[in-house]
């Protein structure tokens, strides 16, 4: 095993991953996450914690990672290389990996005009995929990237995200393979509507030998209401939210709108188990976490494997 | 000006090398004043890429031509009816000039020649040093005319920092504190009150940090 992380126990294990998410409050509020993570505790693998999700300040992710720790979760670490530089980035995953986490994401993070403080210098000191190389050097050499040994390194299982959906389509396995080639354990991707598009971004993947090397979760997100289907399709950059999936929603009255989203997820995750190559889910309920443990029991994910 | 410096010659031989003719083309601005792509260092460029390539035994073609503004598509135009003729396209712009004539010739490969290197002036002759970071929101007339971006290491507006010495920056002993030059000049002014006021974070949105920059002049358009 490269760490103590809980989930590349259950992926080496060859179970069906789940993974959640959990948003840090946008304040110092303690009890804000223990409300939300004890909905999420016993019901996935892993827990995402997000770093200053759309460029929006909040929580720090190491911090909140921690008090997940702390009650007895496996939390996924998630840091961007908008906010930091290199020896920031460094000097955190040394600690983190000090304290206990065991698992991290890593992510270019969104552009800060989209969020609280448009007027931020934007830092990209390196990139995610440089981040990658950075962090698994860190853990399997031993060194900084500035070459300097390290006293016990950091025993991190790293991830990184994929979008299938980006553009341009003949580049998104190629980044992933990239991605790999860069060291990544596992990949989570963007949330997933259009089934066949994933289906053949994975058959590409496959094929290339990727699913080999990396475990790939692939990221679903339940549709709240209509509203919701129509802003993720129109309003989120590079998703993929095919007509038909809004307007199923859209037809059903508003109070069922929820529980078509429900129905819908369900289903999908129902196909992902099938879909070759496809290791877990990436479960990211937004502001929804107290729905998680009804939507894992339904759709058959429950219990949770004890590795 | 936008100054820049040849790329070493080891580099310029490897990015050449899977060519037979080149055109090498310079230009008559910044890179001119700055002794790094103008005529005089096209003409040294080439003769040195014959004379390498023949001692290589691998002789290499080197037209020359320089252009008035090669990051001016109606100059690059200039280069329409010869560039058919050659392999590649080595140019000794800046990087804003390699880009247009990229873009107008979109099946021939463009080699910089030299790296881009700063926004600056001539501090004598042969020196050049950096004046301007193009944040796109001028704060020369608090700084005594001094850049606080461009000049200070850490970029900081409220300087100067605990690491400035006898005028000199703490990265070297060459380096001018530009916090130092700031308060000199304030002082000469009789502008010393300006350095009293705490200057407010800045909007980077009008630098780099907001992504690529345009302008567009609605009175201009033809």
């Amino acid at each position: 095993m490269k760490s103590d992380s809980n989930l590349e126990k259950v992926l080496a294990a060859g179970h069906f991953a789940v993974t959640g998410e959990l948003g840090p409050p946008r304040g110092a509020n303690l009890q804000a996450i223990k409300d939300k993570a004890t909905h999420l505790k016993g019901m996935v693998d892993a827990v995402n914690v997000t770093d200053n999700q759309t460029a929006v300040v909040r929580m720090a992710s190491w911090a909140v990672s921690l008090v997940l720790r702390e009650m007895g979760m496996e939390p996924n670490y998630q840091m961007v290389c908008r906010d930091r530089n290199r020896l920031a980035m460094q000097s955190d995953i040394l600690g983190a990996a000090a304290l206990g986490i065991n698992t991290m994401l890593c992510l270019s993070g969104d552009h800060p005009s989209f969020g609280d403080h448009p007027q931020a210098a934007n830092v990209h000191d390196i990139d995610s995929i440089q981040q990658i190389q950075m962090v698994t050097t860190m853990r399997d050499q031993g060194r900084f990237q500035g070459g300097a040994e390290i006293d016990t390194p950091p025993r991190m299982f790293v991830g990184a995200a994929a979008n299938p959906f980006g553009d341009p389509f003949e580049l998104r396995v190629l980044r992933l393979g990239k991605k790999v080639a860069a060291g990544a354990d596992f990949i989570q991707t963007q949330c997933i509507y259009n089934m066949e598009r994933f289906a053949e971004y994975m058959r590409q993947a496959v094929d290339m030998g990727l699913t080999e090397k990396t475990k790939v979760l692939a990221g679903v997100t339940p549709l709240k209401s209509a509203g919701m289907a129509r802003y993720m399709a129109k309003k989120v950059p590079g998703m993929d939210v095919p007509d038909e999936v809004v307007k199923r929603i859209a037809d059903q009255p508003k109070e069922k709108q929820a529980e078509e989203g429900i129905k819908l997820l369900c289903e999908q995750i129902e196909q992902l188990r099938e879909m070759p190559g496809v290791a877990g889910i990436h479960l990211m309920a937004i502001e929804w976490e107290h729905r998680v443990p009804e939507i894992v029991e339904r759709a058959g994910l429950l219990p949770r494997p004890q590795v | 000006m936008i100054t820049a410096e040849r790329k070493p010659m080891e580099e310029i031989f490897r990015s050449v090398e899977p060519f037979g003719k080149i055109l090498l083309v310079g230009c008559n601005e910044c890179v001119t004043v700055c002794h790094a792509g103008g005529r005089k260092e096209v003409a040294m460029l080439a003769s040195a890429l014959r004379m390498g390539r023949l001692k290589q035994g691998a002789p290499l073609t080197v037209d020359e031509m320089t252009l008035e503004r090669q990051c001016d598509p109606e100059y690059a135009e200039e280069l329409a009816l010869v560039v058919d003729q050659y392999d590649a396209v080595c140019s000794m712009a800046c990087g804003c000039g390699v880009q247009t004539v990229a873009e107008r010739y979109q099946g021939l490969p463009v080699m910089p020649m030299v790296n881009t290197a700063f926004m600056g002036s001539s501090e004598k002759n042969g020196v050049w040093a950096e004046r301007c970071a193009g944040c796109g929101n001028c704060v020369l007339g608090m700084t005594g005319g001094i850049c606080p971006i461009a000049r200070c290491s850490k970029r900081i507006f409220n300087g100067p920092c605990g690491g400035s010495s006898k005028g000199k920056c703490e990265i070297s002993p060459d380096v001018d504190c530009a916090w130092q030059l700031i308060w000199d000049r304030l002082k000469q002014l009789g502008q010393t009150e300006l350095y009293s006021q705490i200057m407010a974070p800045k909007d980077w949105r009008s630098a780099r940090d907001g992504g690529p920059r345009r302008i567009v002049r609605e009175d201009m358009a033809i």
